[in-house]
């Protein structure tokens, strides 16, 4: 019945209210570890050499480093207050870190454990996308209900563009071309030309059939590296949205798990994972047929969820 | 009578079923158009109220829609377990039963011949129907509707031997009406063919007693986790052990010596 059986892939899941991370793997499907990390753990993210796994613990104030070997919290580094979501630099030892509570982006350099600068944003800071070249980093701000848009050079905000209610992630496409910010509130996903005009070019909206619209919240983004899919997390309707990459058509709403949160594709791209924050379980879709194949407890409150490359 | 003749007998009563039913158009669209409107209608309502469960055998969330099918799977066959044996009664009325009753055939060959023809009939109307819910996007794994078909089986033989169970109380085609409404609805109801049993016990702990001492409700979660590829050995047994029983009982009612028919003077005499 599962397709692709032979991937070998594990699957890192933050349980926000258990303080551990669930590691699924993903040939059998099921929980195989649970490590304990400190408290409120949320956005996860692989040191740039994969040997290390970050997880932001809000109500520490660090990101413990994980080693993916023993699978165990080997070192943690204090963040700044708040902790909720963290990007890995590409080119550099750096990983920042929005801190909700203070305005700001802090750049970290987990080799030296320093911190390197604070850039100021708006107020609630929370999503963060990083471009794949490594030169733009995106800021979205929950009050002030824009994207800040950080040249990684200077270290400065250069853009500051409107969203919809409660910007929530951003997200680059594979080729940078493009930056897709979900909103909350606003249930939508506004596109940003990320070439010319750095201003939004296109807004998706969502309306699920047979589901109350203010269930439909946006909150967690893929896309597909081939330019095909965009995956959009909506919240307490529990559904997925597939997206038309090209076309920004939205082609299909997939039935998952309660309050759905966020989603991670895994490295071919064959296997799209959600965390469905009250049901508490992963769904597992495939990405082929977009049909969503099976759903694996976890721990209580499950955040983000990330998959080894 | 040699084996030949049994299955020249056996032909006879199928194939006098299967006429019936090809030529009862109306009763054909009958039996689709319930549950379509039950597909269609009822579960596109409860979407949201019941789209955010996880039960066996699913693997993971499914729309009231898929949760619904094997129910109506099972509402297709009850439906014509009932209708099968509504026409016992007619056939009582009418004479034609006691052409069938004085064959030489022992009786219980004759009735079980009767049970597998309604079976057959009901069989190609559930087909029909999930062909049109695989259109519609419910669609179990291929080989599902393969193992579906020896569960369809025990349920049409059990449905069907409670049917010509109850014809044997009922005298008058009329009489029926009131059968069908006492018997039909609360079984399809006071079932998991419409809610999880789970989900029943939230609502009424009583209902949910009465709906897990309900054999159809096993009949429909054979035939679910049938559809999924799954094995229920409990449901697979009480659907089994009911079916004989029921038909064992049958087999006793329409014996002329001890039955019911002899207390009422039924079979056509």
């Amino acid at each position: 019945m599962l397709p692709s059986l032979a991937q070998a892939e594990r699957v890192f899941v933050s349980n926000e209210k258990d303080n551990t991370v669930s590691v699924i793997d993903g040939e059998s499907l099921e929980v195989v570890e649970t490590i304990k990390v400190g408290r409120r753990p949320r956005a996860m993210a692989f040191s740039s050499d994969g040997s290390e796994l970050f997880v932001a613990v809000g109500d520490d104030e660090a990101i413990d480093m994980i080693d993916l070997e023993s699978l165990e919290v080997v070192s943690s580094l204090s963040s700044g207050e708040d902790p909720e979501v963290i990007r890995v630099d590409p080119n550099r030892p750096y990983v920042y870190v929005s801190n909700e509570d203070d305005n700001i982006v802090s750049v970290l350099d987990y080799q030296q454990r320093r911190l390197v600068t604070e850039i100021p944003v708006g107020v609630e800071p929370e999503g963060v996308g990083i471009s794949p070249d490594g030169k733009w980093l995106i800021a979205t701000t929950e009050t002030s209900n824009m994207a800040h848009i950080v040249d990684l050079e200077s270290m400065e905000a250069v853009y500051h563009r409107l969203m919809g209610a409660r910007p929530r992630h951003a997200e680059f496409t594979a080729d940078g071309s493009e930056a897709w910010v979900s909103a909350e509130v606003g249930a939508t996903v506004s596109i940003l030309d990320m070439q010319e005009t750095f201003d939004v070019s296109h807004t998706i909206r969502f309306d699920v059939p047979g589901v109350p619209r203010e269930t439909v919240q946006a909150v967690g983004v893929a896309l597909t590296s081939d330019g095909r899919y965009g995956f959009v997390a909506l919240g307490p309707s529990n559904r997925v949205a597939v997206i038309d990459q090209q076309s920004y058509e939205v082609l299909d709403y997939l039935l998952v798990g309660q309050r759905v949160w966020h989603l991670a594709l895994n490295a071919d791209e064959s296997r799209l994972y959600t965390t469905n924050g009250v049901s508490g379980d992963v769904t597992v879709i495939d990405v082929d047929e977009l049909e969503a194949i099976r759903s694996i407890p976890v721990g209580r409150f499950p955040w983000g969820v990330v998959v080894e490359p | 009578m040699n084996l030949a003749s049994y299955g020249h007998c056996l032909r006879g009563v199928v194939s006098r079923e299967l006429l019936r039913f090809v030529h009862q158009r109306s009763r054909f669209v009958a039996a689709l158009v319930r549950p379509l409107v039950w597909l269609f209608v009822f579960a596109a309502g409860f979407r949201m109220a019941l789209g955010v469960a996880m039960t066996e055998p699913y693997q993971t969330y499914v729309l009231y829609e898929v949760y619904i099918v094997p129910g109506l799977v099972g509402m297709i066959q009850l439906f014509n377990g009932m209708q099968s044996s509504l026409s016992m009664v007619y056939d009582r009325e009418m004479g034609s039963m006691r052409v069938l009753l004085v064959s030489p055939f022992p009786r219980w060959y004759l009735l079980v011949s009767k049970l597998l023809a309604g079976t057959l009939v009901s069989i190609v109307q559930v087909y029909v129907f999930l062909a049109i819910a695989y259109l519609y996007g419910v669609q179990a794994p291929l080989t599902g509707y393969v193992l579906v078909l020896p569960a369809l089986v025990v349920t049409g033989f059990m449905v069907g031997a409670l049917g010509m169970l109850l014809s044997t109380f009922v005298r008058q085609l009329e009489n029926f009406a009131g059968i069908m409404n006492f018997v039909i609805f609360p079984m399809f109801f006071l079932s998991s063919a419409l809610y999880p049993l789970w989900r029943i016990r939230e609502g009424s702990y009583l209902v949910y007693q009465i709906a897990a001492l309900n054999p159809f409700t096993y009949a429909v979660e054979m035939i679910r986790f049938a559809m999924y590829e799954r094995f229920h050995a409990v449901a697979i047994s009480i659907s089994l052990v009911t079916a004989l029983v029921l038909l064992g009982l049958a087999i006793l009612a329409y014996n002329p010596a001890r039955g019911m028919m002899a207390r009422k003077g039924g079979g056509g005499e």
